[in-house]
């Protein structure tokens, strides 16, 4: 499906934004324990907690986000998660979001490079590049195969693939740098998340597809 | 001493706030009240981490036209201070600098070098050379 990058978007498109910021605060408040144990063995155990809050204070806001044009609402997006997300993930999953609605608002460009144009920013804002075992890890495959226009499907299916390739990784970022090699064997929280939220709003946007 | 409000300010970063304040405790015993100096530390629910917004309070706080050098413990207090200096904006996010420095020391020598109405480059000139390159 084509996501909406016009000003003033239609009740169905006003329900999917609520519906897709609901499923992802639902899969925070589920994977919080599992993203924490992810954090506790190669950083500060405390991702799951940071996304968690995030995500409730994103979905407190949805009826006003889901009532603005996407550029919008994905800036405004972004200024919650950096606000309350705290931690190093607040300013990645920030610069994500904000980047995307400056594209989407600035350029006239569509969704997926304006996407494309945000991982950017957020390789720039934590320094790093793929293979660094950080959640650029995902959203550089993920990036590129929405430019693509690979199928909804298959890259619901490939996502949690892209998160599981950080395990062999060592990483050379973040806390999880401290511990050099022994970071090695351990899935990065922060690829693990992005992997949980893309896959959440795939299967979200295929929902309504079908619907 | 130059007065005050026109030295450049010190902003404390960390992850924690007893190491936040106990930094610029420190700051204020050896360097007097003679610069702008703020602190902040622990994320938006009171644990450990960082806090864009409390960060960009600390930078409105300790605001001097000369600028304002920031110190931060770990990764994150860097990324959301850069975020910060961003969300400032453009008239004033050239005249902010987040220091490669450590964090108690390089707040305290870059505090002495701003009491004595220093510019903000060789501030932050100042502390950064206490960090290897």
């Amino acid at each position: 499906m084509n996501l909406v990058h016009e000003p003033g978007l239609s009740f169905d498109t006003v329900a999917l934004v609520c519906r897709v910021i609901e499923a992802c605060r639902d899969a925070a408040v589920s994977q919080e324990a599992y993203l924490c144990d992810l954090d506790r063995a190669i950083g500060d155990g405390d991702h799951g907690t940071n996304m968690r809050r995030g995500l409730e204070a994103l979905a407190a806001e949805r009826q006003l986000l889901s009532a603005m044009p996407l550029s919008d609402a994905m800036i405004a997006a972004g200024t919650i998660l950096v606000m309350n997300i705290g931690g190093a993930a607040g300013p990645l999953y920030g610069t994500l979001l904000l980047e995307t609605g400056k594209g989407l608002s600035a350029g006239q460009i569509p969704f997926p490079q304006a996407f494309l144009q945000a991982v950017g920013a957020v390789a720039q804002r934590g320094r790093s590049s793929p293979g660094d075992k950080t959640l650029l890890d995902v959203l550089v495959p993920l990036s590129e195969a929405l430019v693509k226009q690979t199928d909804m499907r298959c890259l619901a299916e490939e996502i949690q693939g892209f998160a599981d390739m950080t395990i062999d990784m060592k990483a050379v970022r973040g806390r999880a740098s401290f511990l050099g090699e022994r970071s090695i064997g351990h899935m990065d929280p922060g690829a693990a998340s992005c992997a949980l939220f893309a896959t959440t709003v795939c299967h979200e946007l295929m929902e309504t597809a079908r619907s | 001493m130059s007065d005050r409000r026109e030295n450049v300010g010190i902003v404390i970063v960390s992850h924690s706030p007893l190491v936040a304040k106990g930094a610029a405790d420190m700051v204020r015993q050896m360097v007097g009240d003679s610069v702008p100096l703020a602190w902040c530390g622990g994320n938006p629910a009171g644990g450990l981490g960082t806090d864009m917004e409390a960060i960009l309070r600390a930078i409105e706080d300790a605001w001097s036209e000369a600028g304002v050098a920031i110190f931060v413990d770990l990764g994150g207090a860097e990324t959301n201070s850069e975020m910060a200096i961003e969300m400032i904006g453009k008239g004033r996010a050239a005249r902010i600098v987040v220091c490669n420095a450590p964090i108690v020391e390089g707040a305290v020598i870059a505090a002495a070098e701003a009491s004595g109405g220093a510019s903000l480059a060789k501030v932050v000139a100042t502390a950064q050379e206490l960090s290897p390159s």
